[in-house]
């Protein structure tokens, strides 16, 4: 059930009985079972709610999701095993021999009702005023199960105070119905555990250590949960109002850069089915809405390569060349700011492992307030940066102190996904109806090296595509620069380039092996990291860690739901686009050259990017500040 | 305090050579005994011990645990107390004998939180084991090792209930798990683990010693043997009782010395309440189970009042994992507030009543299935006498 490419760390509560599939057929074979009155065969083990799914029986859940261990707490999926004195969770029930259910019997829906009436009785909050409106699992439960009224009552007035104090994460307990996907999910695809049950009974809420404010724990802003709470418990700081408040100002330049991940997803918000780009209608959209200028944060992927890239070479030719003993390889991609606050959390130790390269979105926040403001003469006090991402991290990361090297605030507003869907639909546009407009100068079309950045893997596969043509003046030996051991969604992924007929400059690197590592979600980075400390990835160069399952396109400020399926899809439409780009490789982008003509003019790593384009880490270990 | 009346199977001289006997011959004879004696858990729900047992013995597993539930916390049951200080060396004879049948090397007493106090005594007999070489390595010259140790729990009512007992053994969050995968197969970290009923370990010796034929002469075709009953409330001579089962409620109420009985609360807060013309009914697993909690009220007592007692357990008591017992329970407790305020109609009580039913078959373990009891019951044995009350 769980997808296999995540390590889990189950709370043996919520965990059933686990047969993998093959072994299935070693223990028994298939199983004759009856459901609603007709016959089927299921291998051995599998779960009542995966068959009846594969035989078109609906069963309602919610504390289920796809990407988690079962806990099997809400109850909303009983079905009736006949013999059986009580239902039994569809989730949680392994069909290990020949059983008769039924799904939709008296006992069934008046059991899932009465549950249902429960969850509401205890769910503060009105559906009109809540931003998971129409996008909501106890909204849909209520009306597919016929709730018009409050049988049991409802809450009057809220139990619990906001919790506002994270850029990123907003929890409102009020509305929490203790499905503990967050607990799961911060625990088990993230290995962070920052959420849990406390108390007992009635008094049972999902709360953090010692009760704290969620800024004074250690989360990692990632996001996650929101992805996967059912309702309106979880969202993300949305900044929206202070957006639209600069838009209206006319003194204020507003200027607003997109991710890939958000135009690979924000369709989804538009009713349309997962994978299909919508970045030049978004373009349209933007300066519909009022944006001054829209630029491709693409435009700073590339720039992130030139820069990590560079980095990359350096270290390999200190540690080479040099025979420095202080250099650190393998070198870890510094883009994702929930890995970033993984790492300055739990591996402190560690941190220059990390490329000091900036993410893509606080480069362009810096060369926006800088090279920008000089080339079209705007105040760079009166520019508003604002960054769509696919990401609730990265409202933090644009609030850290280290982020304004450009004397301002390098990065005004991180918006997510979601966000930015709600804000155009509050303009009345129909995004996906849009024409399709391009990007705005100087930093016009990016390279699809950058675009790919959006999926676990781009981000090796970009600087890989830069960083192979560099040292040995060939394209990377892959057919259509497609290189597909850094695809896919294994947890990690480790594979190898040769080096060889190297350019005269680059000798050093002659007959080498560079190896990598990818991996995704910040348990997968904890395994890796884990490697790491026990010495085992010494020979190892780059690794590249996304802190999201899945990648940006799995991030925490994406359309909800979120599933493995999903976000196969969203990954498929982001390598499709760059498959179709004429510029794949992000050293041929003529616009980051110009920018290190004219700006960064003594190239990658020099003095001036180094101060606007790289940064320094904190080490937290369990202090937060 | 001693058992007040004569005991049957819990008289000293039953317990003869049991446990060397049963150590002395092999594992699956001390199984099959205890499978041929029809003895059933004496927690409560009343799974067949030779069963569990047999689950477990032919477990392949490198490693296999024996647990003792001692986390004796029903309202108004205190016979494991009695066990746990007067019949300590039985008790341990019962698990190292378990051990030895399923191929076991260790075993845990998960003591009630409020037991504290016996802890020194327990280790006590513990270590006395192990100079008189019943516990630690080669037991009886055998190539067998066991040890036990004891482990405290915190005060948490559901830790009673086995699954959640070895989540609190393991140091999480005492709540129960998923059913499928049982603890027999899948318990303490993962390997076969029988967990069982102070009481009816205590009984493994006295059937080694005795005889499965012995036993299973006591008692009722489906309920062999005897239970022991902590008996409180109206009564004139509370305590501990052991009585075979198929014993009459009435009989029982006489052997304490009930007078003006108006109901007994049987198996606690989570057992049923049996109004005065029921007491002719039997305790035995056929038709009035329990765990050995007895309660009795006369006819002074305010049956609302002790409803209101219990709801107030279930809901703080509740571990708060599924929504059935998590918001059934408060939602229970509410409607009886509400009856003593005047303010429940009587829809509103039919539509509890038939809450409690949804929560007795779709809580995920046995303390949401059961807490609705006693408002099941009292409300429909005595709906009408509070009602007329509080209207």
């Amino acid at each position: 059930m769980t997808d296999s490419s995540f390590s889990t760390r189950i709370p043996t509560a919520q965990q059933s009985i686990k047969i993998d599939k093959g072994s299935a057929h070693e223990i028994g074979g298939l199983v004759d079972i009856e459901i609603n009155g007709k016959q089927f065969q299921v291998p051995f083990g599998t779960y009542i709610l995966d068959a009846c799914k594969q035989f078109d029986f609906h069963i309602p859940t919610l504390c289920y999701h796809d990407d988690l261990c079962i806990a099997g707490v809400c109850r909303v999926c009983v079905v009736e095993v006949e013999g059986m004195r009580t239902l039994q969770s569809a989730c949680t029930y392994p069909i290990t021999n020949s059983i008769k259910i039924k799904t939709t019997s008296e006992k069934v829906r008046k059991s899932r009702r009465h549950i249902i009436d429960l969850l509401l009785s205890d769910h503060y909050g009105e559906c009109y005023s809540c931003v998971r409106n129409n996008n909501c699992e106890l909204q849909s439960l209520a009306k597919e199960h016929g709730v018009d009224f409050y049988r049991f009552g409802h809450v009057q007035n809220p139990h619990y105070e906001v919790d506002n104090s994270s850029y990123s994460v907003v929890r409102d307990m009020n509305k929490c119905v203790l499905c503990r996907r967050c607990v799961r999910t911060c625990i088990d695809l993230q290995e962070v555990g920052c959420l849990e049950a406390l108390n007992r009974g009635y008094e049972t809420k999902i709360t953090t250590f010692m009760d704290k404010p969620l800024a004074e724990v250690i989360c990692i802003n990632c996001g996650q949960c929101i992805n996967r709470c059912p309702t309106g418990a979880l969202r993300a700081n949305d900044p929206s109002d202070a957006i639209w408040d600069a838009i209206d100002n006319p003194k204020k330049h507003v200027v607003i850069q997109t991710a890939p991940s958000p135009r690979a997803a924000i369709g989804e918000e538009f009713g349309l089915a997962p994978g299909r780009s919508l970045t030049r209608e978004l373009n349209t959209a933007l300066r519909m809405i009022g944006f001054d200028r829209v630029f491709d944060t693409n435009f700073t992927a590339d720039l992130t390569i030139m820069e990590e890239g560079t980095e990359l070479l350096l270290r390999l030719k200190s540690a080479l060349v040099d025979k420095d003993p202080n250099v650190k390889l393998p070198q870890f991609t510094s883009c994702s700011p929930g890995w970033v606050k993984f790492i300055e959390h739990f591996y402190p130790d560690y941190l220059d492992y990390l490329s000091t390269a900036k993410s893509p979105q606080q480069m362009f926040g810096a060369v926006l307030k800088t090279f920008y403001a000089q080339e079209t003469g705007v105040d760079p006090a009166d520019i508003v940066t604002v960054a769509v991402m696919p990401c609730s991290a990265k409202k933090f990361e644009c609030n850290r102190p280290e982020m304004n090297d450009s004397g301002f605030k390098d990065v005004d507003y991180g918006l997510t996904t979601r966000e930015l869907a709600q804000m155009i639909k509050e303009a009345g546009i129909n995004l996906p109806d849009l024409p399709k407009t391009g990007f705005d100068e100087p930093f016009g079309e990016a390279s699809g090296a950058g675009l790919i950045f959006g999926a676990t893997g781009g981000v090796m596969e970009a600087a890989l595509r830069t960083a192979y043509e560099l040292v040995t003046g060939r394209e990377v030996p892959f057919e259509n620069l497609n290189i597909t051991p850094c695809r896919g969604m294994d947890g990690v992924k480790e594979a190898s380039i040769k080096l060889e007929n190297v350019k005269p400059e680059w000798s050093f690197l002659e007959g080498i092996d560079l190896k990598f590592m990818i991996a995704h979600g910040t348990a997968n980075a904890k395994i890796v990291m884990d490697r790491l400390v026990a010495g085992e990835l010494n020979d190892v160069h780059f690794i590249e860690i996304m802190g999201c399952p899945g990648g940006c396109i799995g991030g925490g400020g994406q359309p909800i739901p979120t599933s493995s399926e999903i976000r196969a899809a969203r990954a498929k439409a982001i390598y499709d686009e760059d498959a179709g780009l004429p510029l794949r490789k992000s050293h041929e982008n003529q616009h980051v050259n110009y920018l290190y003509q004219k700006f960064l003019t003594e190239g990658p790593c020099s003095h001036l990017s180094h101060k606007l384009l790289h940064t320094h880490y904190t080490k937290r270990g369990s202090y937060i500040a | 305090m001693p058992i007040l009346n004569k005991p049957i199977i819990f008289d000293r001289n039953n317990f003869g050579n049991g446990f060397e006997k049963g150590i002395k011959g092999r594992p699956i004879d001390i199984v099959l005994e205890i499978r041929e004696s029809g003895l059933k858990g004496r927690g409560g729900a009343g799974f067949p011990t030779g069963t569990k047992w047999m689950l477990a013995a032919t477990a392949v597993s490198p490693k296999k645990y024996v647990i003792c539930n001692a986390d004796e916390g029903e309202p108004g049951t205190f016979k494991d107390r009695l066990l746990l200080t007067e019949y300590t060396d039985e008790l341990l004879q019962g698990m190292i004998l378990c051990g030895y049948a399923i191929g076991a090397k260790e075993g845990y007493i998960y003591l009630r939180g409020e037991y504290e106090y016996m802890l020194s005594h327990i280790n006590g007999v513990i270590n006395k084991f192990h100079e008189e070489g019943k516990l630690g390595k080669g037991i009886f010259g055998k190539n067998f090792d066991f040890d036990i140790s004891v482990r405290l729990g915190s005060g948490a009512y559901v830790c009673g209930e086995e699954s959640a007992l070895i989540e609190s053994l393991e140091g999480h969050r005492g709540e129960p798990r998923n059913r499928p995968p049982y603890p027999v197969n899948t318990g303490y970290m993962g390997y076969p683990t029988v967990v069982n009923n102070v009481e009816t370990l205590v009984s493994v010796p006295i059937i080694i010693n005795k005889g499965a034929e012995w036993f299973r002469n006591i008692g009722t075709e489906k309920s062999r043997g005897t239970k022991l009953l902590s008996i409180s409330g109206d009564v004139e001579r509370p305590g501990i009782y052991e009585v075979p089962f198929g014993t009459k409620i009435i009989d029982m109420l006489e052997m304490v010395r009930a007078k003006d009985t108006k109901a007994v609360q049987i198996g606690g807060a989570s057992g049923i309440c049996i109004p005065e013309e029921e007491l002719h009914r039997n305790l035995s697993f056929e038709d009035v189970p329990t765990g050995g909690s007895i309660i009795v009220f006369n006819k002074s007592r305010d049956m609302l009042k002790i409803l209101k007692n219990f709801m107030e357990f279930f809901t703080e008591e509740s571990c708060g994992q599924c929504t059935p017992c998590r918001v059934g329970n408060k939602k229970l407790l509410d409607g009886v507030n509400m009856i003593e305020q005047g303010k429940c109609s009587v829809k509103y009580l039919r539509e509890l009543i038939d809450l409690g039913r949804t929560m007795q078959v779709s809580s995920k373990c046995g303390l949401g299935q059961s807490s609705p009891n006693p408002f099941i019951t009292i409300m429909t044995h005595f709906g009408d006498e509070i009602l007329a009350e509080h209207y």
